[in-house]
């Protein structure tokens, strides 16, 4: 059985059919890399799984439960956990004090502040600092931080590299090499293609709410993906190969 | 305001735009002539909207010119440029509640493009035929769906009888469908001589209709030319896929 299930998934804003009948499943232990422009429903699509935003109909499945109608609080009890776009910290609140305010929806787990000071050793100096006053770094870790409070199964990572400087990414990354090398199942949104291929087990293309493509990280080529994220494999494109 | 036959339609010239310490448009240079029809791409924070405000006199430049038909029109503002035919569309329509369909028009077309009761009547006639929407014409705006709201805010830019015709991502959150019937439309304003230029996340349907290509990225043109040709461009495919170690 898979983790996750998504099967034939609608998800609205408004007027606006964000994700439109995605299908896809997520076994354990894997990194599943979402990819595709602004606008194409990834983020969406997370805050779906995650419980965040409401689908309008379809089904997610997590370790063979049918989570429609589960609050967000209810799935991250049941091992999902959301590391939002923008961090969404409490910025007033210290680096020890988000990470134990991630714990309290979460599970008994083996996930302590002290280990999550290990995974991200930046942080260490920073415990009694109130995450207001953390670089784009220290913060992004502290938010991927408290996720793992909650002793996910199912990590959801949003843009983890936005708004950061290359060598700072390059930390991040590094530190959540280990998360993966430990067995932590991940989808994780990113718009660096290369990065995500290399850190992925397989990845997701999405196009205005759709699935463009679907392949293994290592067989897929920057290629294929390029055409799948401009829409450029269809017909009605005129022809035209990038 | 009379070019020669040759003269560019629109040009900006060294064009920079900074809210607060941040810029969004570095030294922006762009001509068109009046019979293109130019598409504009470029990853989100490129700077695409804000070039279209600063060409549609929404926003002043912080330095730089715009020039249309000939004629310097950097100091005026927005209703000065539509009235010359300088026209704009924006990313999320925004019609006036409480109007009907028809109303809505009608106000682009008295008051945007500047006509008598009469004549605004039948431009408001004409802009919603083409643009399919005859059959809401009687209906509150507030009540229309996405894609009639795109066709709403198409029309209205349409009434304001356009020379020159900016269209900020009408194709977001349609269908196929309804996204083919846009292009289709679009391609009548082209055999209608109107100048085109159209920034579009959806790059597919973009490249039914441009014949020239910029992309744009942190606040600057990295490629401008023919579609296939920047969208091959490897700086390009960075700017949206990056080029982080593999």
């Amino acid at each position: 059985m898979s983790l996750l299930s998504v099967e034939d998934l609608v998800v609205r804003h408004g007027l606006l059919q964000a994700v439109r009948g995605v299908s896809f499943n997520v076994e354990r232990g894997e990194t599943l890399a979402l990819v595709g422009a602004n606008g194409a429903g990834k983020t969406t699509l997370l805050r779906a799984i995650a419980g965040a935003h409401p689908q309008a109909s379809g089904r997610v499945l997590f370790d063979g439960a049918d989570l429609s109608g589960a609050p967000s609080h209810k799935r991250v009890g049941m091992g999902i956990a959301l590391v939002p776009e923008g961090r969404k910290l409490f910025v007033e609140m210290t680096v020890e004090e988000n990470l134990l305010l991630g714990r309290t929806a979460g599970r008994p787990g083996d996930w302590t502040v002290d280990r999550v000071l290990e995974t991200f050793p930046n942080l260490k100096p920073r415990r009694h600092a109130r995450t207001g006053h953390l670089s784009g770094g220290e913060q992004q870790a502290t938010a991927i931080g408290r996720a793992l409070m909650s002793n996910p199964d199912l990590l959801l990572l949003d843009e983890v590299s936005l708004g950061l400087s290359p060598l700072v990414v390059d930390r991040v990354y590094a530190s959540l090499q280990g998360l993966i090398s430990s067995g932590t199942t991940i989808i994780l949104v990113e718009q660096d293609l290369n990065r995500a291929l290399a850190v992925s087990d397989k990845v997701i293309c999405m196009l205005e709410g759709r699935i463009a493509l679907a392949g293994d990280s290592k067989s897929v080529t920057r290629e294929e993906v390029t055409k799948a994220y401009f829409g450029l494999h269809r017909k009605s494109a005129g022809g035209v190969s990038a | 305001m009379n070019g020669s036959p040759n003269a560019a339609i629109l040009s900006a010239a060294g064009i920079h735009k900074r809210f607060g310490a941040l810029v969004v448009l570095d030294d922006i240079d762009f001509a068109m002539q009046a019979d293109e029809a130019v598409g504009i791409v470029g990853p989100n924070g490129a700077g695409k909207t804000t070039l279209l405000s600063v060409l549609s006199g929404a926003f002043p430049p912080s330095a730089g010119t715009v020039a249309f038909k000939g004629g310097d029109v950097t100091s005026l503002p927005a209703t000065q440029r539509c009235r010359l035919g300088l026209v704009r569309t924006h990313q999320v329509p925004k019609p006036f509640g409480g109007m009907t369909t028809f109303e809505n028009v009608f106000v682009a077309a008295s008051h945007g493009a500047g006509l008598k009761r009469d004549e605004a009547y039948e431009e408001t006639l004409a802009s919603l035929k083409l643009c399919g929407m005859l059959g809401v014409a009687n209906r509150r705006a507030e009540t229309l769906g996405l894609l009639d709201r795109k066709r709403l805010e198409l029309a209205r830019a349409l009434a304001a009888r356009p020379t020159l015709l900016l269209l900020d991502e009408i194709g977001g959150g349609l269908t196929d469908g309804e996204a083919g019937e846009l292009v289709e439309t679009i391609r009548e304003l082209r055999r209608r001589k109107i100048g085109i230029v159209w920034i579009e996340h959806i790059v597919h349907i973009l490249l039914q209709v441009a014949e020239r290509l910029i992309c744009m990225d942190a606040g600057k043109i990295i490629a401008d030319g023919e579609p296939q040709a920047v969208m091959a461009n490897p700086q390009v495919i960075s700017a949206y896929l990056g080029g982080g170690p593999k």
